[in-house]
């Protein structure tokens, strides 16, 4: 096992315990925008498919990895748009008298 | 083209510390009401920060690619996020999880066919994490599209089972172990190839015996699958950015979908491998014994002079409010009665409508004040107390065959105790049964009463019935 392999490990072992630290007293109605929220964060896999797209040689390869920019691009964008419009039904209003 | 600036790989790992500690941050402010929308906008720019600063790697040589691939996304991804109607929020998730769950094989298969080439050059420490990344992420990929077909209702929402489903799975499964090792020690293109094309069709078979009701469920577990997929392919590119975001998804998925399974009393294996809601084994006697029970039918005259004359209202909401995006005149119906002097609660059962807070989103649109949204655990003391209970759109979550026979398939989970009602009103287009797929004792009650028709023209009958009543 080499080095970096062993930090990599050491990394992702970390980021298991705070991911789950970090939600573990979530209310109920929230569950739905944080499962969408966490669904835009994995589109950070957008960061390796940049890696691949911008050094990519064969024609094959760049075929790939041009899908997997537009994939992981729509995850992201779609993703935390999707979330903030999911919240702002949440957004506090002054009640207003109720009938109207 | 030569790169435009090329930091140093210090400098870039450094800017993807600052952003792992924005996505952390994000992340924890979602998990709380008032912090909410801040936590999400805070994720969204430590992603940009890594983005951002993933162009200035020197690695990457030619952009034009990345360029047309992020123009192409950025307006698929803001169009569909825009126009998408509330009610259709869930599937478009699950389209968002898949296309990153999609992203995160095809980067693994790009790996592979640059490396493997060149026989003996796949490194034991990241062609697991490859084959891994290819494995998980087209699974999520096939999957959460048949999650999309299943709520946009293009696929049945009933369970698809077959006899032998489960060893036929297992095969298949075992089968993909088997391609990775041969794509893993050959380091022919042509296993990996099969794997990919074998877990894609892992992830159809795996989803589509699941019932619609599950869905959420269901990508919610997928939504961790595409994370942890995400981190191996940060393993495979040997980028922290990668690791620490989709092991973030990875490990706080898992525990939601733990969490959301447990508010429906059901374990993960139960969902599944359960196929809820299929046709129990003694289906043909279950139907007959539909045949003899008989249920009342109300006009919305009726039900309204109920309401007005009542004291106690509690509106139950569940899918079929959302269909018809009743959430308004509900709120009108709501106010009228309270002008009157009547008490009016909603009561939120965990999963009504298609997702857990999907009432919550609905009636916070709709501007119903939060104190008169109870949890179900608040409410449920308050049905025997209660005059009406209307039931508007809401089906499962309120069948007392849920409570009362172990022999129905929804027996243990949680429900709303509306039969205890003095009055049940129930807001329903047919008789046909819910979304599990399975019929409700309550409609055939003694104190219960059908209102049939779309939910959002029945409630404004009764708007219109109440104003002159």
């Amino acid at each position: 096992m080499t080095m970096t392999l062993l930090n990599s490990i050491t990394v992702f072992v970390l980021a298991v315990f705070i991911g789950i630290e970090i939600i573990s007293k979530v209310p109920t109605m929230l569950h739905t925008p944080l499962m969408s929220g966490t669904n835009a964060i994995h589109g950070i896999v957008l960061v390796g498919a940049m890696l691949i797209a911008g050094s990519a040689d064969s024609d094959l390869e760049k075929a790939l990895a041009f899908v997997a920019v537009v994939f992981a691009t729509i995850n992201v964008v779609g993703g935390f748009l999707v979330t903030d419009r999911m919240l702002e039904m949440f957004k506090r209003k002054p009640s207003k008298p109720d009938s109207e | 083209m030569t790169p435009i600036l090329a930091l140093s790989q210090t400098a870039i790992n450094f800017t993807y510390l600052v952003a792992a500690v924005l996505l952390i941050v994000g992340i924890r402010r979602l998990s709380s009401p008032p912090t909410a929308r801040s936590g999400n906008w805070i994720a969204a720019v430590g992603m940009g920060i890594a983005i951002f600063f993933t162009f200035l790697d020197e690695d990457i040589t030619s952009y034009w690619l990345i360029v047309v691939g992020m123009a192409v996304g950025t307006v698929i991804g803001v169009v569909s996020a825009r126009l998408v109607k509330m009610t259709a929020m869930p599937q478009m998730v699950a389209l968002f999880n898949g296309v990153g769950g999609g992203a995160a094989a095809l980067i693994a298969a790009a790996e592979f066919h640059r490396i493997a080439p060149a026989a003996g050059h796949l490194s034991g420490d990241s062609v697991g994490a490859m084959l891994f990344s290819a494995l998980i992420g087209s699974i999520s990929f096939s999957g959460s599209l048949v999650a999309f077909g299943k709520l946009q209702e293009v696929l049945p929402g009933r369970p698809i089972t077959y006899a032998g489903q489960q060893v036929v799975n297992a095969l298949l499964f075992a089968a993909l172990l088997g391609l990775g090792v041969l794509a893993g020690s050959t380091e022919q293109g042509i296993w990996m190839v099969l794997l990919l094309l074998g877990a894609l069709l892992f992830g159809v078979l795996l989803v589509l015996p699941i019932g619609g009701a599950d869905m959420p469920v269901v990508i919610s577990l997928l939504n961790a699958f595409t994370g942890l997929a995400a981190a191996s392919a940060g393993f495979v590119l040997e980028n922290t950015a990668l690791i620490i975001g989709g092991t973030l998804v990875g490990a706080s998925g898992t525990l939601l979908t733990v969490l959301m399974g447990r508010a429906m009393n059901r374990s993960i294996a139960n969902v599944l491998f359960g196929a809820f809601g299929a046709a129990p084994a003694g289906g043909a006697a279950a139907a007959a014994s539909t045949d003899g029970k008989s249920y009342r039918e109300v006009t919305a005259d009726d039900t309204a002079v109920m309401l007005a004359y009542a004291q106690r209202v509690v509106v139950v909401p569940g899918y079929g409010l959302a269909v018809a995006q009743a959430q308004h005149a509900v709120r009108e119906l709501a106010g009228l009665l309270e002008a009157r002097g009547v008490d009016v609660k909603y009561a939120i059962h965990p999963v009504a409508g298609r997702m857990p807070g999907h009432m919550n989103v609905l009636l916070a649109e709709a501007q119903v004040p939060y104190p008169q949204l109870y949890d179900m655990d608040d409410i449920n003391p308050e049905f025997p107390r209660t005059d009406v209970a209307l039931v508007i759109g809401a089906n499962d979550v309120t069948n007392p065959a849920a409570r009362d026979n172990p022999e129905s398939p929804l027996y243990g989970m949680p429900i709303l105790n509306v039969d205890q009602a003095a009055n049940v009103v129930i807001l329903k287009r047919s008789m046909s049964p819910g979304f599990a797929g399975i019929d409700n004792d309550l409609f055939y009650g003694a104190n219960s009463a059908m209102l049939f028709g779309d939910a959002k023209s029945s409630v404004e009958k009764l708007v219109a019935a109440v104003k002159a009543a």
